[in-house]
């Protein structure tokens, strides 16, 4: 009951409150809430991995920055109407908000698949360091791409269309993301409620017995590494609809630490918790900066509190202990 | 032919040798033990039947298929169940996740294992479905670990220690299953047990190891009638 109504009041804020920052007169505040959202489904993503399947990655925000670039790409080369190069035909890119969530998530889905091939045969630290290497491989790959801007990143020269949507109104491509961050919500949780999560909740906590019960593990973890990536790639093509640019910078592992501090602070292995963990990181952000620019000494202690004593987070604090997923 | 045989198994961890040219064969159908002192090499015995400590010599074959080099997974497809020291269910499944996760039919068993079934056989885990298995006490823990065997439908198990540090009356519970319920369904079983006269109700053969060989086989009346054996290598 608690864990519903959590959830609940979640959803209540998330729609309400460009209503209120609407009504209060701040409309940055819509652009934060939708930076929260769009992390949220970036941090949820990892969730999948990290808190179900018990897979460190410190290279998720690698994914984020192949959906940004996936969608900054295929934009550039509508606006020029140059051929979008390694693809066959005569392709020029595309506006449609469509085609590029499709390009964003199949990208960093491949990718996902791809690299948890290669990484996923290795186990703890290995694991970590691989997954860390493989993103700054991307990041240096992108700075030393002058095609698409290269350290400097590429301007997105307008946001994706959705027929009979105009993303360019704030509160319009707010609540697309939110409706995005609750079907991935929904999927997340289809799926690790199924059969396919038990086995991944198995191999993180036990996975040898798994394997001595006819589990091919991999198989399992391979499979929640590439939908893991897709849907930081969703969240990354939406990230570069938000800021109308694409830089290495999204892709750096000090974006893929953020992410893991979110699902720290919001609760692992919840799903919504990550969320909230998204929301209370980008909120302290503001206000901390606000204060002084070495905020990080602040979060520090904060997340060290939580780690020691708050185990599964704000959603552990708000659900309780032993509430169960939410 | 052997449901499953062992020939000559050795096996190591790192440089140290463990197992020294294991020899033992179970039938189909058959409750066979294998007891010993501590240390002695049971547990690597069925860690190597299942490639989680790869045997470095010897054959270990399945209806007749060599398995030694095969992975874990691709022997617990093949058929074995195995039953771990120490049972080590899923904590944070609960006992229905724990049961359903993992259930699978490769062996093609045409009456399969379900939920049911096994909650037949230990009434404890159906009232205790929605928990966590890390919530569960021991014995129940035990029972799911039998339970989420059976459910991979085994043509062969192996139950490790299945009884130890539990109560009397757990541990009777347990050996009623195996004894009147597992074995008279034709369940063929490897037992690795400390209880002599227990097993000897339960079980056909008998296998007795020491320092990493076997070192004496016999059938249940043999086993009770030996008492120099049962003192010399299980401390009876």
């Amino acid at each position: 009951m608690r864990v519903r109504i959590v959830q609940l009041i979640t959803l209540l804020i998330l729609f309400t409150l460009p209503f209120i920052a609407q009504w209060a007169g701040q409309p940055f505040w819509i652009d934060l809430t939708t930076r929260i959202v769009i992390y949220g489904i970036a941090a949820m993503s990892l969730d999948i991995i990290l808190g179900y399947g018990g897979m460190v990655s410190l290279g998720h925000a690698m994914f984020l920055g192949i959906g940004a670039y996936s969608m900054g790409i295929l934009t550039h080369h509508s606006f020029e109407g140059s051929v979008v190069p390694f693809l066959p035909g005569e392709w020029t890119g595309s506006t449609s908000g469509f085609v590029h969530l499709a390009a964003s998530i199949l990208a960093s889905g491949l990718l996902g698949l791809v690299i948890g091939l290669l990484s996923l045969r290795t186990v703890g630290v290995y694991f970590i360091m691989i997954t860390l290497a493989f993103a700054q491989m991307m990041f240096y790959f992108f700075i030393a791409l002058p095609t698409y801007g290269g350290e400097d990143g590429l301007n997105v020269w307008s946001r994706s269309e959705i027929p009979g949507l105009d993303l360019s109104d704030s509160m319009t491509f707010y609540f697309v993301c939110l409706g995005l961050l609750c079907a991935f919500w929904f999927i997340a949780r289809r799926l690790v409620d199924s059969r396919f999560g038990g086995v991944l909740r198995g191999c993180k906590q036990n996975e040898q017995r798994l394997k001595a019960l006819g589990y091919n593990t991999i198989r399992y973890k391979l499979i929640a590494f590439t939908i893991a990536g897709a849907g930081a790639g969703l969240a990354g093509g939406l990230l570069a609809n938000l800021t109308e640019f694409v830089g290495p910078g999204t892709m750096h592992w000090t974006k893929s630490g953020e992410l893991i501090v979110m699902v720290l602070l919001g609760g692992m292995g919840t799903l919504i918790g990550p969320v909230l963990g998204s929301a209370a990181l980008l909120l302290l952000e503001e206000i901390l900066s606000g204060f002084t620019e070495h905020w990080m000494i602040v979060l520090g202690p904060i997340l060290l509190l939580v780690v020691l004593f708050a185990r599964r987070g704000i959603y552990g604090f708000l659900a309780g202990k032993e509430a169960k997923d939410g | 032919m052997a449901l499953l045989a062992l020939k000559g198994v050795e096996a190591c961890y790192g440089p140290s040798q463990v197992l020294f040219g294991v020899d033992l064969h179970i039938d189909a159908g058959e409750v066979v033990t294998l007891m010993g002192r501590n240390g002695m090499g049971k547990t690597t015995t069925t860690r190597a039947m299942m490639g989680l400590t790869p045997a470095s010599r010897g054959s270990i074959t399945l209806n007749g298929k060599e398995i030694s080099k095969q992975a874990p997974y691709k022997i617990a497809q093949a058929g074995i169940g195995y039953v771990p020291e120490g049972r080590q269910t899923f904590p944070n499944l609960t006992v229905y996740e724990n049961l359903v996760a993992t259930a699978s039919n490769h062996t093609g068993t045409k009456d399969p294992w379900t939920v049911e079934r096994v909650v037949d056989l230990f009434p404890r885990l159906g009232e205790r479905a929605s928990q966590y298995a890390r919530t569960l006490s021991g014995g129940e823990q035990q029972m799911l670990a039998i339970g989420r065997a059976l459910m991979t439908n085994p043509s062969f198990m192996i139950l490790d220690e299945a009884t130890e540090g539990l109560a009397p009356i757990i541990r009777d519970e347990i050996w009623h299953v195996l004894e009147h319920n597992l074995k008279e369904a034709g369940q063929a079983i490897l037992v690795i047990d400390k209880h002599p006269e227990a097993m000897a109700r339960i079980a056909d053969r008998h296998y007795v190891m020491e320092k990493g060989q076997i070192v004496w086989t016999g059938t249940s009346e043999d086993l009770l009638a030996n008492e120099d054996m049962q003192h010399r290598y299980l401390g009876v």
